[in-house]
């Protein structure tokens, strides 16, 4: 459930665009995620308090100064910018065992409760299980909801962005049936196909990608939302991605890859 | 993946879903699973045992809402020995109440007089003030359970100022810095405290990118999200058992404004310590 911060009225969403990440393959979405609440300034405005997530705290991730580095956050948090008319839920653990569902479930109905115009889900998907053909070209796919079809549809076609392509159901059975299946995409599948038979304004942006390294993933996914969204101006031209520099770094990237090596070891 | 000794291990999955799960999760599910699953939840249900609260002919526990205005919480097997060697040593405390679990990992026990080595989870409350409760964790909560431990026990608090401290400890090669943990001098306190909590902290703050899991880590966030003060003090060490060392580690924190009134006689707390620490290694030799 939304908690807000402190005891002032709680935030307005409505009409406003809900962005959040799947966690998966490579937490590239949550990256993502990370990069716009920070290069934004984006405060936070409340707590998704939930049983479905396994719990964890750290201190302020997006802190800046002294002052601001000792603000608890916790798992599953949201952030605002009325200005931009956008809101941001960030998730930073994985699922409880079999609570997937009901947070799927939890999260739906939070949305259509906020009355939010439209959901954009940050997700990536296993690059291993790509075809020869997606092999090719961009690494990005984009999916509507038949909702936002009508409002967004149109604008994919302009910016020339690949459909997320359906498999078969049955491959080499059946060639007739085709499902979508994104592997190592976590939740997107469920919350897209909810989303789906509920009416739901959502659109899903993802990356093939693999576990490593993932930041260049998750700045070529921010980069893709920004081509939509305009979140952050693109220095040369607009037809110019973002370039790395605009988008900020939060101190929490440090030491992804662990503590320093012992000096011994050489 | 496979492992050093050949056989075949499914990696953990960053995805928060792994592929069985998905994979389950597609087919609908049989009358044969909801059964299943619900027989599965039943035993790992979390039940609290309020003993103050025990009603004399039916035995059962009253829904009934306790005042509380300190709860001190020790999670694990040192932070557990350092409350009962300097905190519980005084006498002036009664037993309150247990935690019945069972999961993977542990069956917790129901007597009060345990060992060290025993898995419990009791609650005692100061007998000249009974709003001042205390709760000895030394048994596995599961990522399940966790939930359902803190909603059943915050649950029955009425919170009156209420403030809450958290003792626990984390293994030395968990923290973050760029340097070696090798070379860093072991063990240390340090603390994360919620934004309601005003007072000055006994040891340094945890700084980015380190975080805490487990049930500290969901007591604090649900004290962050309902704006109660709660104060962690995390024990970062090197040592996996019960250690005198670890253990006095925490001693800064007996100056702490929710501790400082509840330490009486200091005394007997180094004996206290040393036969705690003497029985827990008695009981944990394979030969006995």
């Amino acid at each position: 459930m939304f908690v807000p911060c402190g005891s002032s009225a709680p935030p307005d969403f409505e009409g406003f665009t809900l962005l959040l990440p799947a966690v998966s393959v490579g937490n590239v979405g949550q990256l993502a995620v990370d990069l716009v609440i920070f290069t934004l300034d984006m405060p936070k405005v409340g707590y998704f308090y939930t049983d479905c997530l396994v719990p964890m705290v750290g201190n302020n991730p997006y802190a800046t100064a002294e002052e601001n580095s000792t603000e608890l956050s916790i798992n599953a948090e949201v952030y605002s910018l009325p200005s931009k008319k956008l809101v941001v839920l960030q998730i930073r653990s994985p699922f409880v065992r079999n609570k997937y569902r009901s947070f799927c479930q939890t999260l739906l109905s939070w949305v259509k409760s906020s009355r939010c115009a439209k959901v954009i889900l940050l997700s990536s998907s296993h690059a291993y299980q790509c075809d020869d053909q997606q092999l090719h070209g961009t690494p990005l796919r984009y999916l509507l909801s038949p909702a936002i079809q009508k409002t967004a549809g149109e604008l994919m076609q302009r910016l020339n962005w690949k459909e997320m392509e359906k498999v078969a159901a049955y491959p080499g059975v059946n060639d007739t049936d085709m499902v979508l299946r994104i592997p190592g995409g976590g939740i997107t599948t469920l919350l897209f196909s909810e989303s789906c038979s509920n009416g739901i304004q959502m659109a899903v942006l993802l990356k093939f990608c693999s576990e490593g390294d993932n930041i260049p993933d998750a700045l070529a996914l921010v980069n893709y939302l920004n081509e939509w969204l305009q979140l952050v101006k693109s220095e040369q031209n607009s037809a110019a991605p973002a370039t790395p520099s605009q988008w900020k770094i939060p101190h929490s990237w440090r030491l992804l890859f662990g503590s320093g090596l012992p000096p011994a070891l050489f | 993946m496979a492992t050093f000794f050949g056989e075949v291990v499914a990696a953990p999955s960053r995805a928060g879903v792994d592929e069985e799960e998905e994979v389950a999760g597609e087919r609908e599910e049989t009358p044969e699973d909801r059964e299943i699953r619900r027989e599965l939840e039943k035993k790992r249900e979390v039940h609290i045992l309020w003993s103050s609260k025990l009603s004399a002919s039916t035995g059962s526990f009253t829904d009934e809402q306790f005042p509380c205005s300190k709860f001190i919480l020790a999670i694990g097997h040192n932070s557990v020995a350092f409350l009962s060697s300097f905190v519980l040593n005084s006498g002036c405390w009664e037993a309150a109440g247990s935690v019945k679990l069972w999961n993977e990992w542990c069956r917790t026990s129901n007597t009060t007089s345990v060992l060290p080595t025993d898995a419990f989870c009791l609650f005692y409350k100061l007998i000249s003030d009974p709003t001042v409760l205390l709760c000895q964790c030394n048994c596995y909560v599961a990522e399940d359970q966790q939930y359902q431990w803190l909603e059943k026990v915050f649950g029955c608090m009425r919170e009156e100022d209420l403030q809450v401290t958290i003792l626990s400890t984390c293994p030395l090669t968990d923290y973050k810095t760029p340097e070696s943990t090798l070379t860093l001098p072991s063990p240390f306190l340090k603390a994360l405290k919620t934004k309601d909590f005003k007072e000055t902290t006994c040891c340094p703050l945890l700084e980015q990118p380190n975080i805490v899991q487990g049930l500290p880590a969901a007591v604090l966030s649900y004290c962050q999200v309902w704006q109660i003060p709660a104060v962690l003090y995390q024990c970062y060490t090197d040592v996996i058992k019960l250690d005198t060392v670890t253990i006095e580690a925490f001693k800064p924190v007996l100056s702490s404004k929710n501790l400082k009134s509840l330490v009486k006689d200091m005394s007997k707390s180094a004996e206290i310590l040393k036969k705690l620490v003497t029985t827990n290694e008695i009981h944990n030799n394979i030969y006995t």
